[in-house]
């Protein structure tokens, strides 16, 4: 090599210093936060939980710091609670699903309707509504990772359809109460109430809470949750290291559908009857994601905890429930809710801008 | 070189050819690596390099021609099929999750299960091999007094992430490491420290297909140089024998190496 060549030899020679030293180099208290909340994510909604509720618990006392009340909030947010880790597994891979509502009711919808129309044994029908909700939840993921439509659009596409399917299969009818309950109670089952020292739990609550804890272990723990963050994250990073995002997309995908398909189930127990205008096919959607994205996971993918989005359906329930306990024009519940979404999202923006 | 030059190849392309629509990427290419060296390929942009790098670590396949490792045909219909074979690649990009940590970049894709029903059943990830074995790739090549092996890959330098990205490659890399640019786009610094790394995993055995555009470094490391021209092998010349002007001469086309007929 010619001298002129040389020019590197002074940085050769000293290149042992300070290449890849990873220690801590004193960022100070709010470093060291801004480092937690990057590796924890679901702190800030949690705090805010926590906080809401010692604010409502000091305003209105023992009439919301009751075992009964509390678990109120349980019981009227186990529907979006539900929706909301579906929302959340959609998100965590940058994508989003408007139809989580929609395919909610219309597999309460199927699992009613098999009952009564064809006679099915309950027991069977609940697991045919499921599968419905897979099927659709394939098509989504199918649209979205091989024919590669926006999430967005795949949904919104899909949420009419469904919504629509729902009324002409339905013909719009509502299935009583008193008729399922007379007939084919296992529809209602995950309305079964109990009590544990004036605490009411539904079955459905129940469900809820394993549901989010399951999904947690495995987005933690295993590989598939490992995909997931990482697919969310970089997808064609994702590929190149050798995991296989359509498979991983379409997992998801199946999975959520058969989430939502149990949120069907959930609402019959909680409604006690099947009915196809229920409100979550139209403003559910939109009500789980506000929950998600308070709970601190990320719209751009790969950031965030399913326990965040089930802190973030809980903010959402005490806030109403207090709102309401404190005579509050309910109208406040949504001014409170819109400037939580606007915090949550500037707070994700903080936490993802990583000074090294 | 003091290597015998008749050793058979690690990796070996005969005849490849790839054609996007009319543009012919790889007219009849050939390519040869042999054991424990760091072979450098070199060309001008649009030359066709990327491709051959492509078709030999399984991003692409090529329409004709044969891929041979360790003297057996091999087909690559993946990335995934070429990193079984021990053929590890780090890309320009580096691959890597940002929002991940080290160790669960390392082990993307190939992740290891806790033993017993854990595993089997619950699917449990063994975090603490995996974290271990990753301290130990990194700290094999000197990279490191890592504090904290599950601080997400974003919070690190480019220099650290590219070491992260090659001590991945040389850990599974068994047979052969590709690095595409590795130093593209590090300072200085840190483009030496890679350069050491890379003669690192040399020393270790283990051959080395180096795509690069900074000729000092190519002419620094490299044991051979491949040139590569209009989408085939030019000439392969030794670095010792040759001056870096020569070489972009070569790749240019501004003049032809001995025993090689340029085509008109």
């Amino acid at each position: 090599m010619a001298e002129a060549d040389r020019y590197e030899d002074v940085v050769r020679t000293r290149s042992d210093e300070k290449f890849a030293e990873f220690e801590d180099s004193g960022k100070g208290l709010w470093g060291r936060f801004h480092e937690l909340l990057h590796t924890t994510p679901a702190i800030v909604p949690l705090i805010v939980l926590l906080s809401a509720c010692v604010v409502f618990g000091l305003i209105l006392g023992s009439k919301f710091f009751s075992p009964f009340a509390l678990t109120l909030i349980l019981q009227q947010v186990q529907i979006v609670g539900v929706l909301a880790a579906a929302q959340a597994l959609i998100i965590l891979t940058a994508g989003i699903d408007l139809s989580v509502g929609a395919v909610a009711v219309l597999c309460s919808v199927i699992m009613g309707q098999v009952t009564f129309r064809y006679g099915v044994p309950a027991v069977l029908a609940v697991p045919i509504g499921l599968a419905c909700g897979i099927a659709i939840g394939a098509i989504n993921g199918w649209l979205v990772s091989k024919v590669k439509l926006p999430p967005f659009i795949v949904t919104l596409g899909m949420w009419q359809i469904v919504l629509a399917v729902n009324y002409l299969y339905s013909a719009n009818e509502t299935i009583r109460a008193q008729d399922i309950e007379a007939q084919a109670p296992f529809l209602q089952f995950l309305g079964t109430k109990f009590n544990v020292g004036g605490a009411v739990f539904t079955l459905g609550v129940v469900l809820m809470l394993v549901l989010v804890l399951v999904l947690a272990y495995v987005l933690r723990s295993t590989a598939w949750g490992r995909h997931v963050y990482a697919v969310g994250d970089d997808p064609e990073a994702a590929q190149l290291a050798g995991v296989d995002r359509h498979r991983t997309i379409m997992s998801v995908y199946m999975l959520v559908g058969f989430i939502c398909g149990l949120a069907g189930w959930v609402m019959i127990g909680r409604f006690g009857s099947v009915s196809p205008s229920a409100t979550t096919g139209v403003i559910g959607n939109i009500q789980a994601i506000t929950a998600v994205v308070i709970g601190g996971i990320s719209l751009f993918g790969g950031r965030g905890s399913i326990l965040g989005a089930f802190f973030g359906a809980l903010i959402v329930g005490v806030f109403e429930l207090g709102l309401r306990m404190a005579g509050a024009d309910p109208q406040w519940t949504y001014l409170l809710i819109g400037v939580l979404i606007i915090a949550a999202v500037t707070v994700d923006q903080w936490i993802r801008k990583v000074t090294a | 070189m003091s290597k015998d030059t008749h050793e058979s190849p690690v990796l070996e392309a005969r005849g490849l050819v790839k054609r996007y629509g009319k543009v012919t990427a790889l007219d009849h290419c050939d390519f040869d690596l042999r054991p424990g060296e760091i072979l450098a390929v070199i060309g001008d942009n649009g030359a066709g390099k990327s491709t051959l790098i492509k078709a030999l670590s399984g991003a692409i396949q090529p329409n004709a021609g044969e891929i041979f490792l360790e003297g057996q045909p091999v087909s690559f219909g993946s990335p995934n099929d070429a990193r079984g074979e021990g053929i590890e690649t780090v890309y320009q990009t580096l691959a890597m999750s940002p929002a991940l940590s080290i160790a669960d970049n390392m082990f993307m894709g190939r992740e290891l299960r806790m033993p017993g029903i854990m595993g089997q059943f619950f699917r449990k990830l063994d975090r603490k091999r995996m974290e271990e074995f990753s301290r130990q790739k990194l700290s094999e090549l000197g990279l490191m007094t890592i504090q904290n092996i599950n601080q997400p890959v974003e919070t690190l330098s480019g220099g650290q992430r590219q070491g992260v990205a090659v001590a991945r490659a040389a850990a599974f890399g068994s047979r052969v490491v590709i690095l595409d640019e590795p130093t593209a786009a590090l300072g200085v610094k840190e483009s030496r420290r890679v350069l050491d790394l890379i003669q690192e995993v040399r020393a270790r055995g283990i051959p080395i297909i180096l795509i690069s555009h900074n000729m000092p470094h190519v002419f620094e490391v490299a044991d051979r140089v491949h040139i590569h021209r209009l989408g085939k092998r030019l000439c392969v010349i030794d670095p010792k024998e040759h001056t870096m002007s020569d070489a972009v001469a070569y790749m240019t086309g501004a003049a032809v190496p001995e025993g090689v007929e340029e085509p008109a």
